[in-house]
């Protein structure tokens, strides 16, 4: 499974993937986590406020920073 | 998987209303009693003399940083309810089609309610332009955005009465509805970087989150969290050079270079304050000072705007979208809004 951050790189977009780095680990999961910063890639997405995530090239959600166990939760649904 | 999330929150609906609703009393009493008890700490229990200079200076920044913050989380609270009605999805949709005026006027509402980061001025301004979007409409929302701000809006209220912050909130308005209009009559889409118009940009894959009235009150909290949290400490800074100033700067010790009667004074106060780089928090209560000092309000609305809505590294982002002429237009042109503000208060006031 890929799990797309996608954001620029202000604080928001590192705090998510420091933490859906968190909520992987402690899910124990095969995930591989990529950071996007590409404008032109977000905008392929169709997001337009960052930071969002992507599960297998579909938009989870966008424009928050939720929780570690918030983000298990968003993980776990996005893979089934 | 999805049931569960819906029953999980269904239990909390009833409750989670109850919170601002059994707080707000407790605010309001706190609100109204705030300065007999601020008073009746610094003259009875200190015991200090009322008519002393440090006695005011320190009573000044026990009822103002409070107050301030009281107010702020109020308001920052209704705006983050306010917010989660709206999102950039719906005002692009709404400004579809758009003419050109009708437009901007649009757009530069819109840009007061819709949640925006600046860290998401290029995403939005990608999905605006993609989905046809005139650039000058554009601009006039990426205008009002940053420039009505909030925290402005509290403190201005709070420190200025509701005048003030009425006169912020509309000249503001002017602002981002007259430069949007005059970039878009100057027909600048060629000083776009071509990139912009070559991606294809898709459309979200996914659909709009349901929120209930539960998910519109933690959106309150959590705007409360995240802004105040990170600028309490400048409303303090602010009100406590104010409370200093307030008791020992001489009262028409601004006059003599940002008075009305210097013509130059506003132009100097947007040049100087496109450059600054802080946000709402810390200027309004440097900006209180200086009229109190003897500053006119032109020129300190004007310092406050160029400080709030023209800042130097947000410019620099939008380099990635924008060429320099196209850049230095919208600087340009929002600085004479400005400036036109700036003149039109001192002329009246």
């Amino acid at each position: 499974m890929d799990i797309l951050i996608l954001g620029p790189g202000c604080m928001n977009c590192v705090t998510l993937e420091k933490r859906a780095r968190t909520a992987v680990r402690e899910l124990n999961i095969n995930a591989e986590i990529f950071k996007i910063s590409d404008y032109a890639k977000i905008a392929e997405y169709g997001v337009m406020k960052t930071p969002a995530m992507v599960i297998d090239e579909k938009v989870i959600f966008y424009g928050k920073v939720p929780s570690v166990d918030e983000l298990k939760e968003y993980i776990t649904k996005g893979v089934n | 998987m999805f049931s569960k999330f819906i029953k999980k929150d269904s239990i909390f609906i009833k409750n989670k209303i109850l919170i601002p609703i059994i707080l707000l009393p407790v605010w309001l009493i706190l609100y109204i009693y705030l300065e007999p008890i601020v008073n009746g700490m610094v003259y009875n229990t200190f015991g200090m003399n009322k008519i002393s200079q440090i006695t005011e200076t320190i009573r000044f920044f026990i009822y103002e940083v409070p107050k301030v913050l009281m107010l702020l989380t109020l308001i920052v609270f209704v705006v983050g309810i306010i917010r989660s009605y709206f999102s950039p999805e719906k005002t692009r949709k709404a400004l579809e089609g758009k003419p050109l005026f009708v437009g901007n006027i649009m757009a530069s509402s819109l840009g007061i309610v819709t949640p925006f980061c600046s860290c998401s001025a290029i995403p939005l301004f990608l999905g605006f332009v993609e989905a046809g979007i005139p650039l000058g409409v554009t601009f006039s929302f990426l205008i009002a955005a940053p420039m009505i701000n909030e925290v402005a809006i509290v403190l201005l209220f709070g420190l200025f009465g509701w005048k003030t912050a009425l006169i912020y909130v509309s000249t503001g308005l002017f602002i981002a509805i007259f430069s949007g209009w005059v970039i878009g009559k100057l027909k600048l889409e060629k000083w776009v970087e071509p990139w912009v118009y070559e991606i294809k940009a898709g459309n979200l894959t996914m659909e709009e989150e349901k929120l209930n009235l539960n998910h519109r009150i933690d959106a309150g909290f959590t705007a409360v969290r995240e802004i105040v949290s990170k600028v309490w400490i400048y409303i303090i800074i602010g009100i406590a050079i104010g409370a200093g100033a307030h008791g020992y700067v001489p009262a028409e010790f601004m006059a003599s270079f940002m008075g009305k009667d210097v013509w130059y004074s506003v132009p100097l106060a947007v040049l100087l304050g496109v450059p600054m780089y802080s946000n709402a928090a810390g200027i309004i209560p440097i900006v209180q000072v200086l009229l109190e000092k003897g500053a006119s309000l032109g020129t300190s609305l004007a310092f406050m705007m160029a400080v709030i809505g023209l800042s130097l590294p947000e410019t620099i982002i939008l380099k990635k979208v924008l060429k320099y002429p196209l850049i230095f237009t919208f600087v340009g042109i929002v600085a004479t809004g400005i400036m036109i503000v700036g003149f039109l208060f001192n002329l009246i006031f």
